[in-house]
């Protein structure tokens, strides 16, 4: 097996993610496409980890647990802004707009 | 050695006792208060024991003098927790690896003093708390001097409270708990004097806190009193974040070792930079600023009245507030390398004391409450702690902390006692008044420890202020201090004069006059008073610890017993001089005590001073002074209504602001700069050159702003996929140009 | 001698790298990146809510199959039992709570498409021209696993064990700390009041 195909693949799931980032007008989409990065970039904490030594496995799970951590308070706040706008469209989220 | 190795069985004992009392207290005949009494009775007796063989220890001391017998005199030290010590201790045993050394360091074991000064011998034992990667943190009891002074007077205190609160809460809804947490606060406070290495301390420091938030707000149905348990509490925060900065600091400065001795040694000899120790220093005062009410954090100590009077006896007058003061003189070669204390004339540390003692005694002047005005006094007392450490006079810091704890606990249960009578109320002015026949025991003891607190000989509160105001080595004629602090010396004077003052005024008030109050005031039972018996006695004798040397007349070893068994000597201290006994300053502090007495008497007593009567009301200067010192020097209004509503409000509407007004104002700059040029393009360039050219150059230049004008549309995708965008954009110039 | 022996034993297998062609794994591989690249493009394209987080369970199940080819099988059962067993969960509760609509819905992508498209697939071209040029044709060889799982271990799951408690333990309790602080972050700001 090769290094490079499993870079390659996590490469893609990264813009996939990136791509889900941008174009999703619903916050739980959003949290979806944000999930597919953390992914992406696990999978290169192993992959180099089979070079590096075992840290690389440690800080996946790092990840992990703060992906689901940042899911859980993610999951709040997209609720926070159904109650408050009744809605959940991004695109309606405007306050900054200059 | 039993005692030394196994004293961690001391705060062991009191830890034990909070579960019990937690558990089983409500189950038992006088709910939980006869565990906790037992235990630090118990406590008490194995630390007067532990005392007993310390002296024992120092007294059969066999090594001599010099750095060999310095390095040898560690042997006690457990290896695997000290290993900069350790290896002093192995250097010290074979004499003749250090006798280069030796000629090297000769004189300045000369220095020393005149008499004959012995290495102390601390012993350190430790066992494995935690291990990380390859660094091991141990857990363990350093003992020495310093350490067992502390378990002596918290065990003391500690007891001593605990009799006197079964009457005073007596009946309180919460009497199980009351009692628990006395306990869990005397265990942290034994564990914290008890660390061996700065992260002991800081979890120690962080427990007598939780301790303090918790009885602060023993009666939290009140609003006022969880206010001031929450404000005692992060204030704290305040100063921890100094001391967590500052143990980080000093960590990797004493090449990644938690160990109070390694820390010690290697500041002691140079193995630290100046700038390390003095950013460490530095750090770690911010934190005695907190938690020992020093100077501009110190609002949250008279607040902490809220609480229990006993509680505050314990913890806001005698124990956790020194705890501050503990830690430096624990890690004093930090400061005194950092701080450069000796020769000099000011330092941060001194300069911070002094202000505190004086500012701390003029805001007791205008108190009616008077437990705050015994907190102020506190706060004032605490500075002279902090300006001894500050100038030098370790000895004299640790006697005053030995001996203020006596007095001011005397007075803190005295005001308890007061205000049991007097249908708990605190307020001295509209309440008390007349008490002096009706409740002799606590007038006479808490005449005693005013007058220890003024500072009149000979009792306890005279030798010890005394050898700080000598410390300071400002006074003509002193002979052996460290520096020349000019004015510390004159700021520690009128701080004594104000302190002598204040007082006469809180005893005018409380026991003097008619009767204000309303119902009938009685002395309070035997569990009060006898407490302020045994606390008045220590507070008076408590002096002849620490008698001058110069007081030669003396049978030979009564002088300086507490300078001889507290202060450590050797490669884990500082090489301080000790200020000599000066009859003409010791004169002239007690003449200005005595001038305090004698003014606040005229004043309050004969009612001398006619004209000054009420001047508040008349004069305009009078009253403008009187309100700085009733409004505390506009610093909890400075806290609350600048900082905290300056975060709330105008500084969030000031970001609003930035981003409606700058950053919009900076696209749209650069929108019309480059409309501007584009016009500017259009008419130079446009009318000269090539007319085609004109309006793609015009139009795409308008563009360009529109396009930049576009990019503020407050959406969050379009941010992201700007910064997406930039990203490729830039890795792509890294990896493909550059790489 | 000794010193010249030494260096071909370690110049050796550099030269001579130890083929780890594995048909099987590659075959696996090759199924499996197709699917979690069909199914993560579903992920940011389908027009139904639900199925876009039927479609992440397909990827995030191939993530961990991928831990598997690269055996790291702790990582893999907490990929397993985290992602598809609790995230993915959450995400259908937050469905279901924001009231989303369920069936086919139009309205779920903004008029971003084509800056999304133009920025991934810059992104992508600036990643896979750094990895190609920066790993080539390089083999995964294990290295840093060999040694690891010794005899009478419980293979490389006691190894990163030892690693988070021992090396690790401090980031490992901050990250305890931060959960918490999520937990309680979490409480305050979904609960009504």
């Amino acid at each position: 097996m090769l290094l490079n195909q499993f870079l390659l693949l996590s490469a893609i799931l990264f813009t996939i993610g990136v791509y889900g980032v941008i174009v999703r007008k619903n916050g739980v989409l959003v949290l979806m496409s944000i999930e597919l990065v953390l992914n992406a970039v696990n999978i290169n904490l192993i992959v180099f980890s089979t070079y590096w030594g075992i840290a690389g496995q440690v800080f996946a799970l790092f990840t992990i647990a703060i992906a689901a951590a940042e899911v859980g308070v993610g999951l709040a706040i997209v609720l926070l802004i159904y109650r408050n706008q009744r809605s959940v469209d991004i695109d309606e989220l405007d306050e900054m707009k200059g | 050695m039993w005692f030394f190795t196994h004293v961690w069985i001391i705060p062991a004992l009191m830890a034990l006792s909070f579960l019990l009392i937690l558990f089983f207290g409500k189950k038992m005949p006088k709910k939980g208060a006869e565990i906790g009494i037992v235990f630090v009775g118990a406590a008490f007796v194995l630390a007067l024991l532990t005392g007993g063989n310390w002296i024992a220890w120092s007294n059969d001391n066999p090594e001599g003098h010099g750095p060999a017998a310095e390095g040898a005199a560690l042997a006690n030290v457990d290896p695997s927790c000290s290993s900069v010590a350790a290896e002093a201790a192995a250097v010290g045993e074979g004499v003749e690896h250090v006798e280069g050394k030796t000629a090297a360091s000769e004189p300045a074991a000369e220095e020393k003093g005149g008499h004959e000064e012995v290495a102390t011998r601390p012993v350190v034992s430790c066992v494995n708390w935690f291990e990380n990667g390859d660094q091991t943190i141990s857990i363990g009891t350093l003992v020495d001097g310093q350490s067992v002074l502390l378990l002596i007077v918290v065990t003391l205190i500690s007891l001593l409270v605990h009799v006197f609160s079964t009457d005073y809460v007596h009946g309180d809804r919460r009497y199980t708990h009351y009692f628990a947490f006395l306990s869990l606060f005397t265990a942290s406070m034994l564990f914290f004097v008890l660390s061996e290495n700065t992260l002991q301390m800081i979890v120690g420091w962080e427990l007598v806190g939780v301790c303090s938030f918790a009885l602060i707000g023993h009666w939290w149905e009140e609003k006022p009193n969880s206010d001031a348990a929450l404000k005692a509490f992060l204030t704290n925060r305040v100063g921890d974040i100094g001391l967590l900065v500052g143990v980080i600091v000093l960590y990797f400065a004493a090449g990644k070792s938690f160990s109070i001795l390694d820390l010690n040694i290697l500041a002691n000899e140079g193995g630290i930079s100046h700038n390390l120790l003095l950013i460490g220093s530095l750090c770690l005062i911010t934190a005695v600023m907190s938690k020992s009410g020093q100077f501009i954090l110190h609002t949250w100590l008279p607040d902490a009245m809220a609480g229990p009077t006993p509680v505050s006896a314990l913890i806001h007058a005698a124990t956790m507030v020194v705890a501050g003061v503990y830690m430096v003189a624990r890690l004093y070669p930090v400061f005194f390398e950092g701080l450069s204390i000796s020769g000099s004339s000011v330092n941060a540390l001194s300069m911070i004391g002094a202000i505190t003692a004086l500012f701390g005694a003029m805001l007791a002047f205008v108190q009616k409450d008077i437990k705050k005005v015994l907190a102020y006094s506190t706060v004032s007392q605490l500075g002279f702690m902090v300006t001894a450490l500050g100038v030098g006079a370790w000895t004299a810091a640790l006697f005053h902390l030995f001996t203020h704890a006596f007095f001011k606990a005397c007075l803190f249960l005295g005001a308890g006692s007061l205000s049991h009578a007097c249908h708990h109320s605190f307020n001295m002015v509209d309440d008390m008044g007349g008490l002096r026949k009706i409740m002799p025991k606590t007038f006479w003891t808490y005449l005693v420890a005013t007058a220890a607190l003024a500072g009149v000989f000979p009792l306890s509160g005279f030798w010890s202020k005394d050898e700080i105001l000598a410390g300071t080595g400002s006074f003509p004629g002193t002979e052996g201090a460290n520096g020349e602090y000019h004015v510390m010396l004159i700021m520690l004077l009128l701080a004594a004069f104000c302190t002598a003052a204040y007082m006469t005024r809180t005893i005018w008030y409380a026991f003097y006059g008619e009767y204000r109050g309303h119902g009938t005031p009685h002395e309070s039972g035997p569990r009060i008073t006898t407490p302020l018996i045994i606390l008045a006695s220590l507070g008076a004798i408590a002096g002849i610890v620490n008698l001058p040397a110069a007081f030669d007349f003396l049978p030979e070893g009564t002088q300086t017993r507490f300078e001889h068994y507290v202060e450590p000597v050797g490669l884990y201290f500082p090489a301080i001089t000790h200020a000599g006994f000066n009859p003409v300053l010791a004169l002239v502090s007690v003449a200005v005590g005595l001038a305090g007495i004698g003014l606040a008497y005229l004043y309050f007593f004969k009612n001398a001073f006619a004209g000054l009567h009420g001047l508040a009301e008349r004069n305009k200067v009078a009253a403008f002074f009187k309100n700085i010192l009733v409004n505390k020097y506009y610093f909890d209004w400075l806290y609350t209504t600048v900082i905290v509503g300056f975060v709330k409000g105008p500084l969030a509407r000031a970001a609003n602001w930035f981003s409606a007004n700058v950053i919009d104002g900076l696209v749209n700059l650069v929108g019309k700069t480059a409309v501007g040029s584009g016009n500017w393009v259009y008419k130079n360039v446009d009318q000269k050159v090539v007319d085609g050219a004109v309006n793609g150059a015009g139009s795409s230049a308008s563009g360009v702003g529109a396009m930049l004008r576009l990019t503020q549309t407050g959406r969050i995708q379009q941010y992201a996929a700007l910064f997406f965008a930039a990203v490729a954009i830039l890795a792509g110039v890294f990896v493909v140009v550059i790489g | 001698m000794n010193s010249a022996a030494l260096i071909i034993a370690e110049v050796v297998p550099l030269v001579t790298p130890e083929t780890t062609f594995d048909v099987p794994a590659n075959v696996v591989f090759a199924v499996q990146a197709v699917v979690m690249i069909f199914a993560a493009i579903r992920v940011v394209t389908t027009k139904n809510i639900v199925h876009a987080a039927l479609w992440l369970v397909v990827v995030l199940g191939g993530v961990g199959l991928n831990y598997i080819l690269l055996q790291a099988e702790f990582v893999a059962v907490t990929q397993f039992l985290v992602y598809l067993g609790a995230v993915i969960v959450l995400f259908l509760f937050g469905v279901m709570l924001t009231r989303a609509p369920l069936g086919v819905s139009d309205d779920l992508d903004n008029n971003q498409k084509k800056i999304g498209i133009g920025v991934g697939v810059a992104l992508l071209a600036v990643l896979s021209y750094a990895l190609i040029e920066s790993f080539g044709r390089s083999e995964l060889t294990f290295a840093a696993y060999e040694g690891v799982a010794g005899p009478n271990t419980n293979g490389r799951t006691q190894a990163v064990s030892d690693a988070i408690f021992g090396q690790y333990l401090i980031p490992f309790e901050m990250l305890s700390l931060l959960l918490l602080a999520a937990l309680i972050g979490a409480i305050v700001l979904a609960r009504r009041d």
